[in-house]
């Protein structure tokens, strides 16, 4: 009897809420669900695709009889191909080195200078606060000509320098950090100072530690306009060891590969990492874009 | 004040000056410097083949209102715009809408309409090129499946343009929709309650009345942002069609860099890129204008 009654009381809630769940179901609300769905398969199907046809032998990747799972699997020579015969590591490891060095000089540049200009009081702080909000309305389009050719003189052009150097410093990390530390409380940093805590331990054990949602969603956004980035490293790469994954792809516009199985294979080698970023860190993406944006 | 007061006052200017002065440092050689030469250069006909260059006043930009290749650029510029424009706004804004009263698959939905943004672009396009390929493609061997003819979508001058907004679109949406979403989470839930209690039930009532209204801030961004990404469409072209077919789908600022970077020509390029600052410039006016106005709600 017990037994009975423990097993049917969960099943009555279960059932009513399904029973609510039907009566809140509309025309409206169905049509609208299956045109989400729908967009849902458009958005996600060049990526279905890439990957299909990344395991198939050329033959096959653009047969009219499209299947998601290939008839002949190629995967593995495909796959092996890209990474041992091609020099698709080099160009991911080319990929990372630049992004983790931008990164790593804007963060080290822009927190210091973020924080002086929050909460310290020195001449011609407000003229710096006004040139970085202007800078941060310049593409790298408009300045591109003299870094270029600054760089030609300098004979840096093909170096992992040239590769970073007009993102080493980003107006924008400096702009959204002093609005994050603006609002961290004056009375515990002047409580710090009275206890003896220098400047520089302040920004380091305070100040840091408090904005560490703000720099992790600089970091994956920053991290991620440097990986997907073509224009510049179109402009000061000219050799394979230094091309980056997303300008690899650039040489497929001519016929650089008739295998098609290896093309989207490699082209699913240059994504991945993105889409894993994605995974991990689509929350903290997502903040640093609604950061950017409406309040802003 | 006293003067142990000013002394810490000295010592913290001291130390504001260490703390900017990399940034400083490197704001005026990123940024500065290079923003007074793009405005010199482009007074120049500096080309970077030969030595020998003089300034030659305003004639870049003579050239440049005479230039049909810049007419025509920006031109396509324009077109693609208009196709782009709408589609980046309102598809975003109705995603935004009918996923965020959803609870069960609302980050569903939201994980794979944001997946594109973060993806690399280049190789992306790569696989949409194969989708709109005018022969073998999935897509023209769907339409010829229903009877309908085929397009050659990066091919011919008349599609090429909507092809490559199509193909932004699916980059950007999620973009939008996710700025949208932010929007519409901060409309206070007691102003839809107000609204009801007024008789406005219907979700259309609801969407003119408080909706649309409270999201003007974020719509006056999304739009203005978007009509800056559209006026920057770089790197679908360069990775496609490069311009072709017939100069079709050569907009701005790919004309801008095969001047510059293809064909050497500095000093005019420098002119095209002070254009394009001009309009990005013109772009952020706007935004403040009219972020003022939506603000009064």
């Amino acid at each position: 009897m017990s037994l009975i009654q423990t097993a049917s009381a969960p099943m009555a809630p279960l059932m009513t809420r399904a029973a609510q769940a039907l009566k809140g179901l509309t025309p409206g609300k169905v049509l609208t669900f299956l045109v989400l769905l729908g967009g849902a398969w458009v958005v996600i199907f060049p990526y279905v695709w890439m990957i299909s046809s990344s395991l198939k032998p050329t033959d096959e990747v653009y047969d009219a009889d499209f299947t998601i799972w290939p008839k002949t699997f190629a995967g593995v020579q495909n796959y092996l191909d890209v990474l041992i015969e091609q020099p698709y590591p080099t160009f991911l490891l080319n990929s990372l080195i630049v992004c983790a060095g931008v990164l790593a000089v804007q963060l080290v540049t822009a927190i210091p200078a973020a924080y002086a200009l929050a909460k310290l009081k020195f001449r011609g702080a407000t003229i710096l606060l006004g040139t970085v909000i202007a800078c941060i309305t310049i593409p790298i389009n408009v300045t591109s000509i003299p870094l270029y050719l600054g760089l030609v003189r300098a004979g840096l052009l093909d170096t992992y320098f040239s590769m970073m150097f007009p993102f080493l410093v980003s107006v924008f990390a400096i702009f959204l950090f002093r609005q994050f530390f603006k609002s961290y409380p004056e009375s515990i940093i002047e409580a710090a100072r009275v206890d003896g805590f220098s400047e520089i331990e302040i920004v380091l054990r305070l100040i840091v530690p408090a904005a560490v949602p703000a720099v992790a969603a600089f970091s994956v956004f920053s991290f991620v306009a440097h990986w997907n980035d073509l224009y510049w490293p179109l402009i000061v790469v000219q050799s394979q060891d230094k091309m980056t994954a997303s300008l690899s792809m650039m040489q497929y516009r001519s016929e650089f590969d008739i295998n098609y199985g290896r093309t989207f294979a490699a082209a699913t080698v240059v994504t991945i990492p993105m889409l894993i970023v994605f995974f991990f860190a689509r929350r903290a993406f997502v903040r640093g874009i609604t950061m950017s944006g409406v309040k802003g | 004040m006293s003067a142990p007061a000013s002394l810490l006052m000295r010592r913290q200017r001291r130390l504001a000056y260490w703390l900017v002065a990399p940034a400083v440092l490197l704001i005026l050689v990123i940024y500065v410097v290079p923003m007074i030469l793009v405005f010199a250069a482009s007074l120049t006909d500096y080309t970077l083949v030969s030595d020998y260059w003089e300034f030659v006043g305003l004639d870049n930009y003579r050239r440049m209102f005479g230039d049909p290749q810049f007419a025509n650029a920006l031109h396509n510029t324009l077109i693609y715009a208009l196709v782009f424009l709408p589609g980046a706004f309102f598809t975003p804004l109705f995603l935004a809408i009918a996923i965020q009263s959803r609870r069960r698959f609302r980050s569903f939905f939201e994980v794979i309409y944001f997946m594109p943004v973060t993806s690399t672009l280049t190789a992306m396009a790569l696989v949409w090129s194969a989708l709109m390929d005018s022969r073998q493609g999935i897509i023209n061997n769907s339409l010829q499946a229903l009877g309908l003819p085929a397009i050659n979508f990066l091919g011919s001058p008349d599609t090429v343009l909507y092809a490559l907004a199509g193909i932004s679109l699916w980059s950007v949406i999620g973009f939008n929709m996710v700025l949208f979403l932010a929007g519409l989470t901060a409309i206070p839930q007691n102003l839809y309650y107000a609204a009801a209690v007024d008789g406005a039930d219907h979700p259309v009532d609801r969407f003119f009345r408080v909706t649309w209204p409270m999201l003007a801030p974020t719509s006056v961004f999304v739009a203005v942002t978007s009509s800056i990404t559209a006026f920057k469409l770089f790197d679908v072209v360069a990775m496609l069609t490069q311009g072709k077919p017939a100069h079709a789908s050569e907009v701005f600022l790919y004309l801008t860099f095969l001047e510059g970077f293809e064909y050497f020509n500095m000093g005019y390029s420098a002119a095209l890129s002070v254009f394009f600052l001009g309009i990005i410039f013109l772009f952020a006016l706007v935004q403040t204008l009219l972020a003022d106005r939506a603000g009064r709600y």
